[in-house]
Parts: C-alpha cells; structure tokens; sequence
C-alpha cells in the first residue's frame, strides 16, 4: 500500500509497524513511506493513532514490532534525543515551553541541543533571526509564559525549525485558532516546507489539510486504511466508514458522482 | 527448621510494619506529600499510652482510640494552617516543610519528656507460646493482630464511608473529584489527619514492645519508607504487602547477615527498589 | 563580569579575617566556608536541573572517611583531600546510573537513602572505619592558631572554587541545558538534549567539593563519627540556605549560608535545648511566607512560581 514519487529517495519509512500498550493496539501493523519534499496530511478519527505515529518516529514510545528507518537507517528504538539530532522535529498538541525563559532563548534551546548551533552566542543569533522570521520579534526578550496562544504556538514551530530538521511533525498546530490566523499558519507551512522540509500534518480541519497536502494519509483504529492523492483519498469509502459509520457512508455512496 | 522461626518472626513483625505504614503510605499517594512528621506521630502516639499507662492505670489496647484521636486532631491541624498552603508547591517544599514542622514537634518532646527511653511494662505480663519449633511472645502476637484489625478496618472505611470515597476519588483524580463536588481542602485535611490517627495508634501498639523516645522517630519513619517502596504507594494492600515483605526481608537478613545489617540491607532495599520498580509490588495507586 | 568582581572582592574581604588574629573569628570564618560550599555545590543538581537532592550529606561524610582511612594509612593531608574528591565523583558517576532517572519524591528518598546505606555501611566495618567509636586523624604539628588559619584558608579556597565553577557553570551550556531541564524536561529531551549526561554532570559538579569539604572538615576535627559527618541536617541546611538566599540564583547560596551561619550562631548560644525547634521553626516560616528568600525582598515580588 505504500506510495512514493518516483526516483525520490525515501526519507522515512515504516514497516509492519505496531505498537501495543497492554495489549491494546494504538499502531497496528502500519507500512508506509514517506518522500522528501512532501507535504503529507496525516488524518483519522480521535485515537486513531496519529499522534503515537509521531511517538513512535520520535522514540516516546518505541515501536514494539516492525522497523522504522530514517533515509534508510533504522531507528526504531533510538532514545528521543538521538532521533532530534537526527533532524526530526515535532510540535505538541498542547505546547511545550520553557516557560520562564524569554523566546529568544526557547527558540535557541532548539539551535543548541541537537548540535546546530555551537554556543550560545551562535544559537541566539540563530533564535534571533528566526524569531523575526515568524513574527515574533517584538516578544523575543519577553517570558514565554507571558505570550498569547496564538503565539506560543508559532514559539513551538519556531523551535523546531531552529533544530533545522529534514522531517517535521505538525501535531494540530491549529487548534485553538481563528479563522486568519489559521490562514496565516497555512502560508507558513508552505513557506517552511519550500525551503526544503519535508513535513506530515497532523490535522483535523479538512479545509486545512486538503489545501496544502500533496498526499493524504488515513489511520483508523491504529490500521492505515488510505493512502494516496488528497482527492482519491478523500472518495475513498473506508475513509467516509471510518469518520461517519457504515450506515452514513452506505448513503453517501449512494448520492456521490 | 529455624526457617519457621524467621518466617513467624517476619509474619509477626510484617503485620506491625504494615500499621506503621498505612498512614504514610496514604498521605503520600493522595497528597502527594511526604509526611515527614510520621516518625513523631507515632513517638507522640507511644508517649500518650505510656503515661496513659502508668498515670491512670489503662490498658495502651483501651488508649488507641484516644490517642488516635489525639493525633488526629494534631494532624488535622498541621495540614489545614501549614501544609495546605504549599500542597501545589514543588516536592522540594513540602518535604523542607515537614522537616521543618518534624524539628518543632522531636524538639518539643525532647524538652517535655527527655530523650531517656520508656517502656510500658505490662502487669501481669503477656508471656509467650511455643507452636511446634516456633516461639511466639504473645505481646508481639497480639500487637501485630491489633496492627492488621486496625488496618483493615481504615480499609473498610475507605470503600465504604463518605469521606473515604472522597479521599479515594481525590487519589484517583483531583480535579475531577473538585468538579463533582468533592471539598478537596477538606478531604486533604482528613486524609493527613487519618494518617496521623494511624500513626498514634501504631504508637500506641509499639508502646508494650519497643522502648519509646523522641530520638526513635527516625527509625519509624525509616520503616515506613522502606514498605511504601516495596509495596506500593496509597493502598492498604500496597502497605500490608510492603510490610510483610520489609518484616521477612529483615528477619532473613538478621539470621544471614547478623542484626547489626539490618538498617542497611533494608536501605540497599530501598535503594535498588527504587532504581528498578519504584511503583513498589502492587503498583501506584497514587502520585508519583 | 561583575559576577567575578564580587567573588574576587568577597574572598578577599573573608581572607581579611585572618588578619584580625581572632580564633573565633578565624573559626566562623571556616564555618561559613565550609557551609557556603555546600550550598552553592547543592545548587548545581537542587537549585540549577531542579532536582530535589538530599544526598550532601552521603558525599560529605563519603570525602570525610575516604580521605581519613586514606591518612591512617599513611597518606598526607593534602592529596588525601583530593582524592576525597575524586573519591566522590566516582561515587556520585556510579549512584546516578541508578537514581537519576528519578523524579520528585522517588529522587529525593533515594538520595536520602544513599547517606543512610553508606553510615550504617561505616558502623558495620569497623576495622577499617572504628566504626561507632570513631576515627582519630593525625594532627598537624602546629600552634593552635597556626592550626585555625591553616583551614581557614583551606575551606576559603575551596569556597572560592566552587564558586568560580558555579559562574563558569551559569554561564555555560551545560548551565542553560540544566535550566531547560528543570523547566521542562520532556521537551529538552525533544529538542535532542542528552539529559543523563546533563544531570549526571550536576550531580557529580554537587559531590566533588562537598566531598573535599568533608575531608577538610575531618581533619580540622580531629576526631570523627558516622552519625556526625553523615548527619541528615547536613543534607538539609545547605537546601535550607539556598532557600533562604534565593533558589536558582548565582550568590544566593553564598547569602543564605551567611544569614543562616549568623542565626545558628545566635540561636545556639541562646537557646540551647531549643536550638533544633528553632531551626524548624525558622524553615517553617521560610517556606510558608519567603519562598523565593531573600532574593524576593531584593527584587520584588518576581511573577511566576518558585522553580
């Protein structure tokens, strides 16, 4: 079921996957790839698995089958340390801070650790100029507990990209916000996925992921269930099963061209 | 054949230590506060069926509800005006607290009761019973029996009494017990103050077999420690498991290593418990 | 900067005292030393990574021992207390293999329960520790005042040290990384941080001075015990000072031992049978009203919770 351009090296790739807490699968024999330079939505009801997709790749929660490998290094049961200084990055649904440090030395934590910076001259220099980049420049001297949520959540985006990975995770980056900042958050992820990141979103608004995925993936009780082009995907009758039900999507194969 | 021996030792021993460290173990795993006053509770609990004793003649078995009481009321205290105040506060605080409050309290002892060691001499005495190859001095039998009653019984007040359904919801989620309409200041304060009336009546059973002053509280405190971590945080079987297995531990290890290694072989305990299972035989109940 | 020039100012103030030929002097001086030693390294692993330590007095009584078995055996005064030192490192490298994974409560009774293992440890082996009764060191062929000043320097410079590699610490990566991790551990993590090392770093950085204090401490004495030198206040006053002066802060350790050297100082000549009651009761009323210490009262009432 796995799809990739052609002649585009993988940048992660999963298989047979699993992970089981007590015997209950949160990830179920999940294969998939994941090229570089794609913009994949990763999609599913509640408890789907979406969010352990990410434990898993970022070593919280290792996988207890399968092997996951990053351009083509297996990295299955690497501690989350090593995983970030690998290059891959991810946000938190409900974000993470240091709160009682200012931005400017949030963002350079992510410059710093996985070894991007090399002191912390470089990584404030480095926090300073990605502050600027996502508007935060007016808040890069202030207490991180002091920002607003629509900022906090550029603060994580912006420590991620100050890890300079090559794979980034957006968990929900959206929740929380309005209308324009949504629209605001959606020309970033172009701008940082052109600069040549490859990134999965995690999402719930399809508006969000239909407009910016160049590919759809669907999980649904743990098992990938779809995998393809955002308008193949979004047709496909297992998906419209698993958010409506069977009775509701029966109807909707009835009435859709 | 001398095994039958340490393991009745241990049982007997196990059923005390248990006693010793339900209260603890509650405070802990529902507050998440180390009750660093513990040891003194119970040297307090000691002192009171001591003098109960020898000044009007009672039984330390009649005194343990009154000095429970006793040091419910102490302990009830101490939470509602001090320890309610830093309850949210890093670990750090909470424990400088209780040591801090431990100070006052060994201290006040020190001065009003002299640090010379009492004993409650029971008259007539209590004698012994020899079961096959086991000797059983009936003083320890009966406290450990009285120990495990008294546990049981906060068992059953806590599965079926109001308030004990409170303090079980608050362990299980704090915030949802607040949301369903559960006083969590109040229940905190019963909780410490259940766990000090615990205390005093451990005290009050430890009275006839071990010698009382304040410079034993540490001791006590010790123990109850060591049977949080190896049974397992805020639930009564977490604290009887703990005992029994601390009791039979230390009986092993005064036949193998000699008495002396007692203290020591039940810290390394600890120690490794802690570096390897931290939730302890039956697992966390409570915080961490 | 101004970190330096303080510290440089204030050694050279405390080294003053021995000028003034005052045993008493000469002998809070040491005191004070010695205590701010042990504050500012407990800041390192309780003040700096957040980490709730209780095992000063383990490391402590760990230098005090290794460096007098050392000497009984015919090693001189000096390199005793250095390899004390190291002595402690070793011990504190191979101790958080096991319990720096430890968080909160779980941390600090393991670390309290180090120094318990390792007293009962000294008691049980009494051929090579006199055990209960103690341990003899050998005394330095000096006057008595000779002696005083001769320690006197001896814990001034390990003060000074210890406070140096405290600026350098602050400033460092290594200080920042501690900061992000008792901030928020996971998310350090997350950003590719190698916590263990961090940690296992702080704490190592927390015993190698308070062991060398220990050993200092052992000579100056004379004469030591297991439950003196691994005495639990010993785990908690230096908590107590750094409280006192303001957790998380550069000097408030050094500021805390002053004020809470003065206090003892009062209070055990006042009030000697009560002394332990006042010392709870003054750790009471810091927690309960002065949590963030004096440091509170000098900058205001900083927003945000004690770390």
């Amino acid at each position: 079921m796995a799809q990739g351009g052609d002649g585009v090296s993988a940048l992660l790739e999963f298989d047979n996957v699993s992970r089981a807490f007590k015997g209950l699968h949160a990830l179920d024999d999940v294969s998939l790839r994941v090229d570089e330079g794609e913009i994949v939505g990763l999609i599913g009801p509640n408890g789907a698995g979406k969010t352990t997709l990410v434990n898993v790749v970022t070593g919280v929660h290792p996988a207890t089958d399968g092997e996951v490998r990053l351009r083509g290094r297996a990295i299955t049961r690497l501690a989350p340390n090593k995983v970030a200084r690998l290059g891959v990055a991810r946000t938190f649904q409900i974000v993470q801070p240091f709160p009682r440090m200012t931005v400017g030395e949030n963002i350079a934590a992510g410059a710093l650790f996985p070894g991007v910076a090399c002191s912390m001259h470089e990584a404030m220099a480095h926090a300073r100029e990605l502050a600027d980049r996502l508007g935060l420049g007016d808040v890069v001297d202030k207490s991180a507990d002091t920002l607003t949520l629509a900022k906090r959540k550029r603060l994580e985006l912006a420590k991620s990209l100050a890890m300079r990975p090559k794979l980034l995770f957006l968990d929900e980056v959206n929740a929380g916000l309005n209308s324009t900042e949504v629209d605001a958050a959606l020309a970033l992820i172009r701008d940082i996925a052109a600069s040549g990141i490859t990134i999965v979103v995690i999402e719930h608004l399809m508006k969000v992921v239909l407009s910016i995925s160049t590919r759809l993936v669907v999980l649904h009780h743990g098992r990938l269930i779809a995998n393809g082009p955002p308008e193949q995907v979004v047709r496909d009758p297992h998906v419209a099963e698993a958010y409506l039900g069977k009775r509701y999507a029966a109807a909707m194969a009835g009435t859709a061209p | 054949m001398i095994y039958f021996q340490v393991l009745a030792n241990g049982l007997v021993l196990g059923g005390l230590y248990a006693c010793i460290a339900v209260g603890f173990s509650l405070v802990w795993g529902v507050l998440n506060v180390i009750n660093l006053l513990h040891g003194s509770f119970i040297v307090l609990g000691a002192y009171v069926a001591f003098f109960g004793y020898n000044l009007l003649g009672l039984h330390p078995f009649l005194i343990l509800p009154f000095a429970g009481l006793l040091l419910f009321g102490l302990g009830y205290g101490v939470q509602r005006l001090a320890i309610n105040r830093v309850i949210t506060a890093p670990v750090l605080m909470t424990l400088t607290l209780t040591f801090g409050l431990d100070l006052l309290l060994n201290n006040a002892m020190l001065v009003a009761f002299k640090a010379d060691y009492r004993k409650v001499i029971l008259d007539p005495p209590l004698g012994s019973v020899v079961l096959g190859p086991v000797y059983l001095p009936l003083d320890r039998v009966a406290v450990m029996l009285l120990a495990l009653l008294l546990t049981l019984l906060l068992y059953l007040v806590l599965r079926s009494s109001k308030i004990g359904r409170a303090i079980v919801a608050v362990r299980m989620d704090r915030e949802a017990a607040a949301l369903m309409g559960v006083e969590v200041m109040k229940t905190n304060a019963m909780t410490f103050g259940i766990g000090a009336f615990m205390a005093g009546a451990a005290g009050c059973l430890l009275s006839i077999i071990y010698p009382i002053s304040p410079l034993n509280s540490s001791l006590f405190l010790g123990k109850a420690f060591v049977v949080c971590v190896l049974g397992g945080l805020g639930s009564v079987l977490g604290a009887i498991v703990g005992g029994v297995a601390l009791g039979l531990i230390e009986s092993l290890s005064a036949l193998w290593f000699g008495p002396e290694y007692a203290v020591t072989v039940s810290f390394t305990l600890l120690i490794v418990f802690l570096a390897v299972r931290p939730t302890g035989l039956i697992g966390k109940r409570g915080y961490e | 900067m101004r970190s330096w020039i303080t510290l440089a100012l204030g050694a050279a103030a405390l080294a003053a005292l021995m000028l003034t030929g005052n045993n008493y002097f000469l002998r809070l001086g040491t005191f004070f030393a010695m205590y701010a030693t042990l504050a500012l390294s407990w800041n390192f692993i309780g003040g700096l990574a957040g980490y709730p330590s209780f095992a000063t007095a383990a490391f402590f009584g760990l230098g005090c021992y290794a460096s007098a078995i050392l000497q009984s055996k015919g090693l001189p005064m000096v390199p005793a207390w250095g390899v004390a030192g190291l002595a402690a490192i070793a011990f504190a490298a191979l101790i958080g293999l096991a319990i720096l994974h430890l968080k909160g409560h779980y941390f600090a009774i393991a670390s309290l329960a180090i120094a318990e293992v390792l007293r009962e440890l000294v008691n049980t082996q009494g051929h090579l520790t006199g055990g209960g009764m103690g341990l003899n060191l050998p005394i330095l062929k000096l006057g008595v005042e000779q002696q005083a000043r001769v320690f006197f320097v001896a814990m001034l410079l390990l003060a000074t040290v210890t406070a140096a590699v405290s600026i350098i610490v602050h400033g460092s990566k290594l200080g920042f990384g501690l900061r992000c991790i008792q901030q928020n551990e996971d998310a350090a993590v997350m950003l590719g941080l190698d916590a263990r090392a961090h940690k296992t770093a702080a704490f190592a950085l927390s015993a190698v001075f308070t062991g060398v204090a220990g050993a200092i401490y052992g000579n100056w004495v004379h004469y030591i015990e297991p439950s003196d030198v691994f005495d639990v206040l010993l785990a908690v006053k230096p908590l107590v000072m750094v409280l006192l002066g303001g957790l998380g802060t550069l000097f408030g350790p050094v500021i805390g031992a002053a004020v809470f050297l003065l206090l003892e100082e009062v209070v055990w000549r006042s009030f000697l049978t009560v002394h332990a009651a006042v010392l709870g009761a003054l750790i009471v009323l810091l927690v309960l009203f002065l949590p963030r210490g004096l440091a509170a009262i000098r900058f205001g009432w900083r927003k945000g919770a004690t770390a």
